[in-house]
């Protein structure tokens, strides 16, 4: 598919690398040459140096025969006027803007009528939400959600004290007393598509698919004391924060936030009239501790520096804070966390390319198309979500006699309101739900591509 | 310095190497030349062990690869791929001597055509074929058939790095976004255009496997010719097709692009290949006035003068005339062409219409400058302002040509030729044109040539095919250490 990305920033190249990995046709706008420059360098791509807005440089993009339009600059209106020119030139592409000024948040719904837009992503505010739902659920470093919500992939870290340290995984089922499947596992910054006989050890961050009516179970099996948290400290006042407070403060929480930049506090407090807005250096661990550190339920670290949250959350686990979310906006970063106590990790980048990707193979394939995709793992495996209709392939074929490509691994099946985690005598049926873990890079675009 | 990941870039160009011997084997079994079908299986025998070697250390490379591995990856390639390319001659016995081979093959894949042979009729036919088609492989390039072919490469952008060191001229970039289809685009024009060729060669009566040859002489800008007087003995129908041909294959493989994607007015705007137009038909009418006593007849005259100003400024090297016996003047213009080249992004080498085109639009600027000093200038090309990166590449170019230039003279002075021949030698070869004046002019051959002039040439061979950075590369010590 030929799709045009304005602008190289953090996003952009992001969705260059996966797009690209894809197969597509990419062209890269960027008013910056050295932008440009190192884009082309880094993927097979063309680029292009000009205002992505402008109608010369939509056409030196060849507009024409582009399906789809990524509009990820810096600024919410160039995106918007880039997605506006850019339709006004050829009716038929697809248009994605990322809009996220808060200021325009609440209008965006609106402006999909008014201007001719697919999709809009706010990579921050869906940050924010992904951390409201792992503050709700707590016990999960991460919690990806499939089949309507029937259907769980958490991840898990296993520590010294864990019950899983040392067990083979065919045993882990009667430990845990309810069907669960680990179906990937990250050792020293590797993922392991792991067997049967596989034995986990202290340091493992492992994925395990489970039905949502036994993640309690699980919970409680493994000795993960959970309990409700009621107040949260935010490191740092940006635009994650800002959503993140305000989504707080409507489930009743607590909320302290501090930011170093005393403008910015002022604006803050206006904004969000039920959070502590504190005007201090996070980074500071006697500022950390007149805050209340050691008293809170959960600590959130969104400063625009990884090493700085790094910092902090690690304090924050010295101090035995429960909960730690930490953001890393460098994904490379992830695989150095490894082995440090950081909580669960937030990515706004790869969670809003991951959108954009869905929204991609959905286009390609309107058949059979993945529902959802999440990538875990650090990005080494992917968690697809298929419909099954009649034109699957294998219906009705007990798991055990059907043959699929290698890396690929079925994890759950859902029926009606009814999930399992298959074993060799599961079948599916034409509606029915399965989600599908695969690695190694495969990308999986309908469901008969897991089939060999 | 990701030393593996350039050992498989060479193992797989040696592999493709080994691949395009075996039509060469094929015509000489054919024509039962048991010599020549040894010397090529040897020859295969030692390539692939060599290049399975090599895979077997280094397929398990890292992914790191910048510029610089680039630049040594194709210097190195065209080194290794002469090396190799050179042994059948020498197991042959065709040409005993492998100093010979080595300077006849890199005159072979870097499109020169300067040979060391006096009597090419006598070669074995399988190995006349073998000379003619590294012209072919040589022209396009063989890393840009390793992008056309290799599927692995999607995944990363770091094959720009080959493609702009290989590629010549200024400024090279993508027709596509897919390297991949750059590169299968690239080899589709190249070979459809080579095919017509053909076609045409046949239509005037010559032999098919001569006018394969010729056809792969002028598709590359080479001029291996397959008979000993060139192609002053064919037909004017043949002359004159060639001259077409060589025209042809001297302009920019993106403006055949273009005419396929139906954009007529870009191609008919595009400042680079009016210039070259220009130039051509200038030089055309100037030499055909000078030498119109020699001929006496005006069809002979302009035959003659346009075969050798297409010959020359494409960097071809094929002759029709004994044009060292020319008037002052005409050997002069033809001298001024070998400098010039062909369009950027064609077979050709020379410094390129594109590079001189954006020097006097510098020099214009410069000029402008002195006169109004604060006056903001930008230089344009096809209405779009060239970066200032762009220009000071142009101009470091310049100098490393003329460095080049002046060190290859002093050390082939040493033999102790005419100063013509070694300044003709030195720019016929940094050029890749192949005849140059006197000693080395149309009619002889490089073999009287010491060892080490032998060597200085074809080492110019590659830097002028190469546009001297890759070769310059392999010469500075900051190119090998560890960073």
């Amino acid at each position: 598919m030929d799709i045009i990305i304005a602008g190289g920033g953090k996003v952009g190249m992001t969705m260059a690398r996966q797009l690209a990995a894809a197969g597509h046709n990419l062209t890269i706008v960027d008013q910056n040459p050295q932008v440009v420059d190192e884009a082309v360098q880094r993927y097979d791509a063309l680029g292009i140096c000009g205002n992505c807005a402008s109608r010369e440089v939509l056409d030196r993009a060849a507009i024409a025969e582009a399906e789809l339009v990524i509009a990820a600059t810096n600024a919410d209106e160039v995106n918007l006027l880039c997605c506006l020119t850019a339709h006004g030139m050829n009716p038929n592409v697809h248009t994605i803007a990322r809009i996220r000024n808060p200021e325009y948040a609440d209008q965006v719904m609106t402006m999909h009528d008014t201007f001719p837009l697919s999709l809009t992503v706010n990579p921050e505010k869906q940050a924010a939400m992904e951390i409201e739902r792992l503050l709700k659920f707590p016990g999960f470093l991460r919690r990806d959600s499939f089949a309507k919500g029937r259907t769980q992939i958490v991840e898990l870290r296993v520590d010294n004290q864990s019950k899983l340290a040392g067990v083979a995984l065919m045993e882990l089922s009667n430990i845990v007393k309810c069907r669960v499947l680990v179906c990937a596992v990250v050792r020293s910054g590797e993922a392991i598509a792991p067997s049967g006989t596989f034995v986990l050890k202290e340091g493992d961050r492992i994925f395990v698919t489970a039905p949502t009516d036994d993640l309690a179970s699980l919970l409680k099996n493994l000795g993960i004391i959970t309990r409700r948290v009621r107040s949260v400290l935010i490191c740092g006042g940006g635009r994650v924060s800002y959503y993140l407070a305000k989504l707080l403060a409507k489930n009743k929480m607590t909320v302290t936030l501090l930011e170093k930049n005393a403008a910015r506090c002022q604006e803050l407090a206006e904004l969000l009239p039920h959070a502590n807005i504190i005007n201090g250096d996070c980074s500071n661990h006697h500022t950390l501790e007149e805050q209340g550190l050691g008293d809170c339920d959960a600590v959130v670290t969104l400063t625009g520096l990884d090493e700085t949250n790094m910092v902090i959350s690690l304090y924050a686990e010295s101090r035995g804070v429960p909960q730690i979310i930490t953001k890393l906006s460098r994904p490379e970063n992830a695989a150095l966390a490894d082995n440090m106590a950081l909580g669960s990790l937030i990515n706004p980048r790869e969670l809003c390319s991951n959108t954009i990707v869905r929204y991609v193979r959905a286009m390609e394939n309107q058949v059979g198309a993945a529902v959802s995709v999440h990538s875990i793992a650090e990005g080494h495996a992917e968690a697809v979500e298929f419909m099954v209709d009649d034109t699957t392939r294998n219906l009705g074929v007990p798991l055990k006699s059907m043959k699929l490509k290698p890396n690929v691994l079925l994890v759950s099946i859902t029926h009606g309101a009814q999930t399992q985690i298959p074993n060799g005598d599961s079948y599916f049926e034409a509606g029915d739900t399965v989600v599908v873990v695969t690695s190694g890079g495969r990308v999986l675009n309908q469901i008969n591509d897991i089939f060999a | 310095m990701n030393y593996k990941m350039i050992g498989r870039f060479l193992s797989q160009i040696l592999m493709i190497e080994s691949v395009f011997m075996l039509p060469a084997l094929i015509i000489s079994l054919c024509y039962g030349e048991m010599v020549a079908v040894n010397s090529f299986l040897l020859t295969l025998a030692i390539g692939l062990a060599f290049a399975g070697a090599l895979y077997g250390i280094c397929h398990r490379a890292g992914r790191i690869f910048g510029a610089r591995e680039g630049l040594v990856c194709v210097g190195l390639s065209w080194i290794f791929m002469s090396l190799l390319g050179a042994l059948p001659f020498v197991f042959s016995g065709a040409i005993p001597r492998y100093m010979d081979a080595f300077f006849e093959t890199v005159s072979g894949f870097t499109t020169t055509g300067a040979s060391i042979l006096s009597d090419v009729e006598s070669l074995p036919r399988g190995l006349l074929y073998w000379r003619s088609f590294t012209h072919w492989v040589g022209g396009m390039g063989v890393l840009v058939f390793l992008l056309a072919i290799s599927s692995g490469s999607g995944k990363e952008g770091f094959t720009m790095h080959l493609l702009r060191a290989e590629s010549p001229g200024p400024d090279v970039g993508k027709l596509v976004p897919k390297m991949r289809q750059t590169a299968l685009i690239l080899y589709v024009i190249y070979i459809v255009l080579t095919v017509i060729n053909v076609i045409f060669l046949l239509l005037g009566g010559m032999p098919a496997l001569d006018a394969v040859c010729t056809a792969f002489g002028t598709a590359g800008t080479g001029g291996f010719g397959v008979y000993n007087d060139s192609l002053t003995s064919c037909s004017p129908y043949i002359q004159n097709v060639t001259t077409v041909f060589m025209f042809l294959f001297g302009v920019n493989f993106s403006c055949y692009y273009l005419l396929l994607l139906k954009q007529f007015r870009a191609v008919f705007k595009d400042e680079e290949l009016r210039l070259y137009f220009a130039i051509v038909i200038a030089a055309i009418v100037a030499i055909a006035i000078n030498i119109y006593d020699l001929y006496g007849n005006l069809s002979d005259t302009i035959r003659h003068s346009a075969f050798q100003v297409s010959s020359i400024m494409t960097t071809t090297g094929y002759t029709t005339a004994d044009y060292d016996k020319w008037p002052a003047f005409s050997k002069g213009i033809l001298m001024m062409l070998m400098i010039v080249g062909a369009c950027a992004g064609s077979t050709g080498g020379g410094i390129k219409v594109a590079r001189v085109m954006l020097l006097f639009k510098s020099l214009k600027r410069s000029v402008g400058q002195i006169l109004s000093p604060k006056k903001v200038q930008v230089v344009r090309n096809n209405d779009r302002p060239v970066s200032e990166g762009v220009l000071s590449n142009t101009n470091a170019y310049l100098a490393a040509y003329l460095l080049i230039v002046v060190i290859s003279y002093l050390l082939i002075s040493l033999d102790g030729q005419s100063i013509g021949t070694n300044l003709s030698a030195v720019l016929c070869c940094f050029n890749n044109i192949g005849p140059g004046m006197e000693a080395v002019g149309p009619t002889c051959n490089f073999g009287f040539m010491s060892d080490l002039s032998k060597l200085v040439l074809s080492v110019d061979m590659l830097a002028g095919r190469l546009e001297i950075f890759p070769i310059l590369v392999l010469l500075s010590r900051r190119a090998w250490k560890r960073k």
